[in-house]
């Protein structure tokens, strides 16, 4: 993987999505919580196909393991999976309008929750109810967002 | 096919993370490399806290002042006769045969980050192995126990809350001392308590110590106070809910216990 130009930005801004999740919300919010390392990273996968894949969602993913205190692997399979779908698809989606990609989004983060949720139970500390899914949603409802600033970002820096 | 190794090789992880305890180490080792981003996401709590305290009038700053020094009077107070309860205690212990009453030490300990999953009731705190942090060490705050230490990092460490899923305390009611198990059910407001006999003399109100059966917690903290008992005569077994004592989601500053035996000698 030869260094692209301003790889950087990735980085940082994959850094600042792993300060969000961690981000101390008021306890009605908790649930709702975007997923926002799984976005940035669905962004990246899809900007920088070549650059970006299964390789940076592994140690995003380890990160986030240790953040949450979840067990190693957890998010590192899930991103993994995420990343490896969004790299598949990036044809397609640089295509889609805001809102299909929006709905992609949800289809993708919903496979991230569902992973994260199976390792879960084996540990046995599985959310009781599908509350574990709004996630998706909100993720879905903010991609117009994530993925303007994000282009601004790319294209400030000229990331290539 | 490289895909599905890499992907194999992740679930081997998420296996050996769940059944062996070989993994510790290492996550020791780089939990100290991602706390700098639980010091960042700490900034804004950080800066409220700091605007609280220092951009206060003047009047609101001698009213606390006022009011802090009444409440040290009263503790104060209540403290003057602890030396010789506790010199007390120890002799009337060593009549009875039974084991030295253990003096707890304690560390102050900022909150820094709480775990951003809802279904894990983990808590990280800014005290880690540079400061004698030991695994299993007891957790509290102004008013009860909030849980024990699971991961050690060297500057921070994790605390799972008593309220989570996976934790459980054993606990006896102050007021007679029978013995129970609190288990957490992964809300912050509640603890379950199984296993106790529909006859069990227990109330509404009946506060819950740590027993200190199991040697993990420390005899006689707070935990929780009796909310609910259902006995349903049908059952063998009530229903009980208790409310934890400690302020689970509000506390910033905890209190970490050392326990240290005592002799008579030092309490006098």
């Amino acid at each position: 993987m030869d260094r692209g130009q301003g790889y950087w930005v990735v980085i940082v801004t994959l850094l600042v999505a792993a300060v969000l999740a961690v981000l101390p919300l008021p306890l009605w919010l908790v649930w709702l919580r975007p997923e926002w390392v799984a976005m940035v990273l669905v962004y990246w996968c899809i900007a920088l196909p070549h650059r970006v894949g299964v390789v940076a969602a592994l140690l995003a993913g380890v990160a986030m393991d240790l953040l949450e205190g979840a067990l190693l692997g957890q998010n590192t399979f899930a991103l993994a999976v995420v990343a490896l779908l969004s790299v598949g698809l990036y044809q397609r989606l640089r295509l889609f309008s805001l809102w299909q990609q929006a709905g992609i989004v949800f289809v993708l983060i919903g496979i991230h929750q569902l992973i994260c949720q199976w390792v879960q139970n084996l540990e046995g500390v599985g959310a009781r109810s599908p509350l574990f899914l709004l996630p998706a949603l909100s993720s879905a409802l903010l991609w117009p967002l994530v993925l303007t600033v994000l282009r601004s970002l790319r294209r400030h820096y000229r990331v290539a | 096919m490289r895909i599905v190794l890499t992907l194999l090789v992740v679930a081997g992880l998420i296996v050996a993370d769940l059944r062996f305890n070989s993994l510790d180490r290492t996550r020791a080792l780089l939990d100290t490399l991602v706390t700098p981003v639980y010091w960042v996401a700490d900034i804004p709590s950080r800066l409220s806290e700091w605007q609280q305290t220092h951009l206060v009038s003047r009047s609101v700053l001698q009213e606390e002042s006022e009011r802090l020094r009444r409440e040290n009077l009263i503790l104060e107070g209540r403290t003057q006769q602890m030396a010789s309860l506790q010199a007390e205690n120890i002799r009337l212990r060593g009549l009875l045969n039974s084991a030295a009453l253990l003096r707890d030490d304690v560390v102050v300990a900022e909150l820094i980050g709480v775990s951003p999953d809802p279904v894990r009731q983990q808590v990280v705190i800014n005290k880690g192995a540079r400061d004698g942090v030991y695994l299993g060490q007891a957790l509290i705050d102004a008013d009860g126990l909030m849980g024990q230490v699971v991961e050690v990092a060297e500057f921070t460490s994790r605390v799972l809350l008593i309220t989570d899923l996976t934790h459980s305390v054993p606990v006896q009611i102050n007021r007679n001392g029978v013995r129970a198990i609190a288990e957490g059910n992964g809300t912050l407001s509640a603890l379950e308590i199984h296993h106790v006999a529909a006859t069990t003399d227990i109330r509404e109100g009946d506060l819950l110590v740590t027993s200190g059966l199991g040697g993990r917690f420390p005899v006689g903290y707070p935990v929780a106070v009796v909310s609910a008992v259902e006995r349903d005569p049908g059952q063998t077994f009530a229903r009980i809910l208790a409310q934890p004592t400690a302020a689970l989601d509000r506390s910033r500053h905890v209190l970490l216990v050392f326990t240290v035996a005592s002799t008579a000698d030092e309490a006098q």
